[in-house]
């Protein structure tokens, strides 16, 4: 049977991961003034991931998403991300190590 | 005579005349929303790698010049930077919106949604703009007279370059030619990157024209609304490479007086 129900995101969530995504803007520029050594980076790099994924979770409704291909598709295109990334990175930081 | 009906009379026939949104090989409009959003996540898929391969470049190159690429970050306006990362993020907020109106048949509100959506892309590209000037004024651009003296001034920048630490006059003139020379390749890899980004909004700017044109005429119902749909996937994700973009070119190294 025809199932023709689609989730609609109510515009208060949308105003409030808005909200949410701006704070961390002023956040990650905030912090990045203050000393954490190497941490620095790793702080920036969580607040970007948890911005990233706020966009795609709510504003691109992969969280209500029916389709298990897509989902499929997001975590694929993660880890695909991911091997180039770390693959070359580990070659990179070894290569000259000695 | 058989006494089956004619083709234009099956019951399939039937159905869709009366859902004309609904194109023929989809058996119904869950489905048919389905396949389009799953195409576009696929295209997304390979925009991931294409900007996979530039980020995995700039990752190399900040581990090998991290020094270079610290000072030549510094050099980038960061209160720009931010505003006009919030100004994407505000821009993101009115693409999600504008769906909203049009799965609850909202017609009013998609138009001015949509020209509030350019504004904010125009307005993220006029601050592109501003800044790639001032890297034109400061010398920074790669190969095109291009100078780090101003990078090699301060005593800070001079610290976490290792000038300060050289005493010999050679070696000093050595290891500023290097900076020279490394820097160029921080500034190529941001006029790359932003230059790519910028490049990927200009193309939202001219979907998101045709798209609120569509919205215009009426095009968009609950039940039929793909183009505005998949457009929007295609915004957020412009959205989040500069959520990425931004700390990691502008946020390398801004601890006072490293």
């Amino acid at each position: 049977m025809a199932n023709h129900t689609q989730h609609i995101v109510s515009s208060k969530l949308y105003w409030l991961i808005w909200l949410i995504l701006i704070i961390a803007t002023f956040l990650t520029a905030w912090i990045a003034t203050i000393d954490l050594g190497p941490f620095n980076t790793v702080v920036a790099l969580v607040i970007a991931t948890c911005k990233a994924s706020l966009v795609a979770l709510i504003f691109m409704h992969v969280k209500y998403t029916s389709e298990k291909m897509t989902r499929a598709i997001v975590i694929s295109v993660v880890f695909w991300l991911l091997l180039l990334l770390v693959l070359s990175l580990t070659d990179y930081s070894s290569r000259f190590a000695g | 005579m058989s006494d089956s009906p004619a083709i234009g009379e099956t019951p399939l026939a039937i159905e869709h005349e009366a859902r004309p949104e609904l194109r023929h090989h989809f058996s119904d409009e869950q489905q048919q929303r389905n396949a389009a959003s799953l195409g576009m996540w696929l295209f997304l898929g390979t925009e991931v790698m294409f900007f996979g391969g530039m980020f995995c470049g700039y990752l190399v190159y900040r581990r090998i010049y991290f020094p270079e690429f610290a000072v030549s970050s510094r050099s980038l306006d960061l209160v720009v930077g931010t505003l006009n990362t919030a100004v994407l993020i505000c821009s993101s907020l009115t693409v999600a919106m504008s769906v909203r109106a049009a799965q609850t048949g909202n017609r009013k509100l998609q138009v001015p949604l949509l020209l509030a959506t350019i504004f904010f892309g125009l307005v993220f590209l006029g601050v592109k703009g501003y800044e790639w000037n001032n890297k034109y004024k400061e010398h920074h651009i790669p190969t095109f007279d291009f100078s780090a003296r101003d990078l090699m001034e301060k005593a800070g920048d001079r610290h976490v370059l290792g000038l300060d630490r050289i005493s010999d006059s050679g070696q000093l003139q050595a290891r500023e030619a290097e900076v020279q020379r490394h820097s160029q390749v921080f500034f190529s890899l941001y006029f790359a990157l932003t230059g790519m980004h910028a490049l990927h909004m200009v193309v939202g700017v001219g979907i998101f024209s045709v798209i609120t044109w569509m919205a215009w005429k009426g095009a968009f119902t609950p039940e039929y609304h793909t183009p505005l749909e998949i457009a929007g996937l295609y915004w957020h994700f412009v959205d989040i490479v500069w959520i990425y973009l931004f700390p990691l070119l502008y946020l390398i190294d801004r601890r006072p007086g490293a």
